[in-house]
C-alpha cells in the first residue's frame, strides 16, 4: 500500500490538475458558479430543517446547525463515492487513448469533494457562532477525523469506480446503498435517540446501539457533531472502528483496482 | 538489423505478442461471475470467460531499430491500432512479452482529454500534465504550442468553439512537445489544412533526424512510403510482412487489388444480373441485345480493378434477333458523381459492321487506362444509325482503378517533367 501512496505523490502534478479542472468545470457556464457549492448543501439543510424541526417537531435546541454539522461530511462521503462510481466509465476517451495512472481519477473525485467541503466549513462556523456555539479545543481532531474519512472514501471510490467499468449496476446499487446509510446514520437525528436494546416480543432483546454502529459512517457523523456541535470528544472506540474500516476499505480498494487495472482500458 | 549485433540499436521489440478481445453481444457489458472470475484469477485464466473472442493480435514478433521511421499497413480490423496502443502501454496483451525503450508518446486520438468548456490555454496545461509534462515544462513551452498550431488568437476560447481542425491541431501540437523517444501516430496526417500537414511532416522529420523511433499507422500508403524507411503489414492480426517500406506497401496492394478484384467480380456478377432481369438503367427495343459485358487486363482475364495506365478490354457479347444494318456500338466511361470521363462509339470513328445477325463480340481494346484513381460506371449501348436504341445499359457496371501516385483530375495526361538549371537566356 505504501507503493500506491507513493505512486500517487508521483501523480501529484496530475492530481492537482485534474482536482482544479474538476472544481473548475462543476460550475462553468452557470449563472452563479462557485455560489452553488454552498448553495447545495444550504438550501438542503433548510428543507430538513423546516421539515425535522417545524413540521415534525424534533425538540432539539440548534437543530439546524446540528444537522448542517453532519450533513456537511455526508455530502462529501456520498458525492465522492457517486462522482467516482462512474469517473472511469466517463473518461473512456482518456483511460483508453493516453497512457495515464487511472487510479488518479476516483482519487480526484474524492479530492475534489474534500475541497468543496472545506470551502462549505466557514459557513458552518458561522452559523455555530449564530447559534451561540462557541469553537471548542475538541476541534483540534478535525484533521483526524478528516484524514480517517478520506482514507475510507478513497478505498471505497477505487473499488467501486473499477467494479463500475464492468459491471454498469454498481452506479445502481451505490444511489440505493446511499441512501440506505443515510437514514442508517446519525444526520437527522442524534444518536440519542437510538434505543440502546429493541424488544422483540417479551423474551428477545437485540442490542441495537452496537449493531447501529457497525457502520462506520454513523459513528463518524457523530464524531464530526461532537467536536462542532456538541464540544465533546470523539469516542475513541468509533475513531477506532473508522480506522479500521478504513484501512480494510484501502487494502481492498487497491486489490480490486489493481486487479481489473489491465482491463480498464478494452472494457470503458 | 540482424543478429545480436544490433540489439543495443533495437528501440522496440516484441515476442509472440497477441491481443484478445472479448465480443459482448447487446449492451450488457459483463456478468457477475465474469466479475468475480476476473477478480480471483487476475489477468490470467483463458478460456474461463463466456461470449466471442477476437484475436485482434496474434502471434506477432518484431524487433524495431531505433531511430527508424516505421509505418503499419493494413485493412480495417487488422489490428494496427490494436499494436500501437499495447506499443504505448495502453492496453496489455493477452500473452507475449513488448519492451520499448525510453518515454513513448501516443498519438493516438489528438486532443483526448479536452474539456470543451475550458479555455485552450487551460487544456494544454491539463493535457500537458496528462501526457506527463511538468506544470514548468508546458509553461516553458506554452508559446511555442500555439505557436505551433496556429492558434494565437484563439488561446482564450473555450476549446467548443474551435473546428474540429483546430482542436487536432492543438492535441498535435501538445502531443509533439513531449519530446519522446519513441513517438506513435496513428493517422493524424489527414487532419488540418495542407499547411498544417506540411508542418507535421516537417516535425517528424525533426524528430526523425533527431535519432527518434516513429510508428506510423496510416491508410495513406504514398506518404508511409514517402516517410517511412520500414513498413509492417498485418493483416487479420497475423504479421503477413516487415521489410522495406516500398516492397512491403507493394505487397499489401497487390493483396488488396486480389481481394477487391473479387468483391468487384461479385459487384459485376450482380449488375449482369440486374441488366437480364431488366431492372436498373436498361433500355431499348431489343432487335441487337447486349448479352453480356466483361472487362479484362493484359492477360486476357477478367477482373474490374485495374491500375493507371494498364491495358484493359471491354467486350461487348450482342445477340441480333433479326438481321439488323450497321448497327452503332458504344461504350461511356462516368465517374460517381456523374462526370463523363470519356465516351465514344463505333460511328463517330467511322467504323461500319455492315449487316449483323445472330451473336458475335465486340471488343473495344484500351491501350493505356490511363485514369486517375477512382470508381467507375459504365454505359454501353448499341443502336441504330439513326440513334434509336436497340439495348442501352446506363451505370450497369462498375470497375475501379488504383494508383500508387496522388495525382487528382480525371485523366493522367501523359507526361515528363523536367528541370534546367541555370539561367533561362544562354548567358
Amino acid at each position: 500500500m505504501a507503493g500506491h501512496f507513493a505512486d500517487l505523490y508521483r501523480s501529484r502534478a496530475l492530481l492537482a490538475t485534474l482536482v482544479l479542472r474538476e472544481l473548475r468545470a462543476r460550475y462553468r457556464g452557470s449563472f452563479l458558479g462557485f455560489l452553488w457549492s454552498f448553495l447545495n448543501p444550504l438550501l438542503l439543510m433548510l428543507v430538513y430543517a423546516l421539515v425535522f424541526s417545524i413540521y415534525l417537531r424534533v425538540p432539539m435546541q440548534g437543530y439546524a446547525v446540528f444537522l448542517f454539522s453532519g450533513l456537511l461530511p455526508w455530502l462529501w462521503f456520498s458525492s465522492s463515492l457517486g462522482h467516482a462510481a462512474g469517473v472511469i466509465v466517463g473518461s473512456g476517451a482518456l483511460v483508453k487513448r493516453i497512457l495515464f495512472p487511472a487510479e488518479v481519477l476516483p482519487v480526484v473525485s474524492v479530492l475534489a469533494n474534500l475541497i468543496n467541503m472545506l470551502l462549505s466549513l466557514p459557513l458552518l462556523f458561522g452559523f455555530l457562532i449564530v447559534f451561540g456555539i462557541r469553537p471548542h479545543g475538541v476541534l483540534l481532531f478535525l484533521p483526524i477525523l478528516i484524514v480517517l474519512q478520506l482514507l475510507l472514501t478513497t478505498g471505497l471510490a477505487l473499488a467501486l469506480a473499477a467494479l463500475n467499468v464492468h459491471l454498469r449496476d454498481v452506479e445502481q446499487i451505490l444511489t440505493n446503498g446511499l441512501t440506505l446509510l443515510f437514514f442508517l446514520s446519525p444526520i437527522l437525528y442524534p444518536v440519542s435517540t437510538v434505543p440502546t436494546t429493541l424488544h422483540l416480543g417479551s423474551t428477545m432483546e437485540v442490542p441495537l446501539r452496537p449493531l447501529y454502529f457497525l457502520n462506520p459512517i454513523a459513528g463518524l457523523v457523530q464524531s464530526y457533531q461532537n467536536i462542532f456541535f456538541f464540544g465533546r470528544e470523539p469516542h475513541w472506540i468509533h475513531l477506532g472502528t473508522v480506522s479500521v474500516c478504513a484501512v480494510l476499505a484501502l487494502l481492498g480498494g487497491w486489490w480490486v483496482f489493481d486487479r481489473l487495472r489491465d482491463s480498464l482500458a478494452e472494457e470503458v | 538489423m540482424s543478429g545480436a549485433a544490433a540489439l543495443p540499436d533495437i528501440a522496440i521489440s516484441l515476442r509472440d505478442v497477441s491481443k484478445r478481445f472479448r465480443l459482448y453481444r447487446g449492451r450488457h457489458v459483463s456478468t457477475v461471475k465474469d466479475l468475480f472470475v476476473r477478480l480471483m484469477v487476475g489477468q490470467g485464466g483463458p478460456g474461463l470467460f463466456s461470449g466471442e473472442e477476437l484475436w485482434a493480435l496474434r502471434d506477432v514478433s518484431l524487433e524495431l531499430g531505433r531511430g527508424r521511421m516505421i509505418g503499419i499497413v493494413g485493412s480495417n480490423g487488422s489490428g494496427k491500432s490494436t499494436l500501437l496502443k499495447v506499443l504505448g502501454g495502453i492496453l496489455k496483451p493477452t500473452t507475449g512479452q513488448v519492451s520499448v525503450r525510453g518515454r513513448v508518446s501516443a498519438l493516438i486520438e489528438l486532443g483526448a482529454g479536452f474539456h470543451p468548456e475550458f479555455t485552450g490555454r487551460e487544456n494544454v496545461y491539463i493535457n500537458g500534465v496528462l501526457l506527463g509534462l511538468s506544470r514548468a515544462e508546458i509553461r516553458a513551452r506554452f508559446d511555442d504550442i500555439v505557436a505551433f498550431a496556429g492558434l494565437e488568437a484563439f488561446v482564450d476560447s473555450p476549446v467548443k468553439t474551435y473546428s474540429s481542425g483546430m482542436y487536432m491541431r492543438l492535441g498535435f501540437a501538445i502531443a509533439v512537445t513531449v519530446d519522446p523517444d519513441v513517438l506513435l501516430i496513428d493517422e493524424v496526417l489527414a487532419v488540418g489544412d495542407e499547411a498544417f500537414q506540411h508542418r507535421c511532416v516537417g516535425k517528424i522529420q525533426e524528430f526523425k533526424a533527431a535519432g527518434k523511433t516513429i510508428v506510423l499507422v496510416s491508410h495513406d500508403l504514398g506518404s508511409i512510403e514517402r516517410l517511412c524507411d520500414e513498413a509492417v503489414w498485418l493483416d487479420g492480426g497475423r504479421l503477413q510482412a516487415h521489410g522495406e517500406a516500398r516492397e512491403v506497401v507493394s505487397r499489401y496492394l497487390d493483396h488488396v487489388a486480389r481481394e477487391e478484384a473479387r468483391a468487384l467480380g461479385v459487384e459485376h456478377t450482380r449488375a449482369e444480373a440486374a441488366a437480364r432481369t431488366g431492372t436498373g438503367a436498361r433500355w431499348g427495343t431489343r432487335e441487337v441485345e447486349l448479352t453480356r459485358v466483361q472487362m479484362s487486363g493484359g492477360d486476357g482475364h477478367e477482373r474490374y480493378l485495374f491500375e493507371t495506365g494498364e491495358r484493359c478490354t471491354v467486350h461487348l457479347a450482342y445477340r441480333a434477333h433479326r438481321p439488323v444494318e450497321d448497327p452503332v456500338f458504344g461504350v461511356g466511361i462516368f465517374r460517381k458523381d456523374g462526370i463523363c470521363c470519356y465516351g465514344t462509339n463505333t460511328a463517330v470513328e467511322g467504323l461500319t459492321f455492315g449487316k449483323v445477325d445472330g451473336e458475335g463480340v465486340v471488343t473495344m481494346d484500351i491501350e493505356r487506362l490511363d485514369l486517375v484513381e477512382g470508381d467507375y460506371l459504365v454505359d454501353v449501348a448499341v443502336h441504330a444509325r439513326d440513334g434509336h436504341p436497340y439495348d442501352y445499359h446506363s451505370r450497369l457496371y462498375a470497375f475501379a482503378v488504383r494508383s500508387r501516385v496522388r495525382d487528382t483530375g480525371v485523366a493522367r495526361l501523359s507526361h515528363r517533367w523536367r528541370l534546367q538549371p541555370g539561367g533561362g537566356d544562354g548567358a
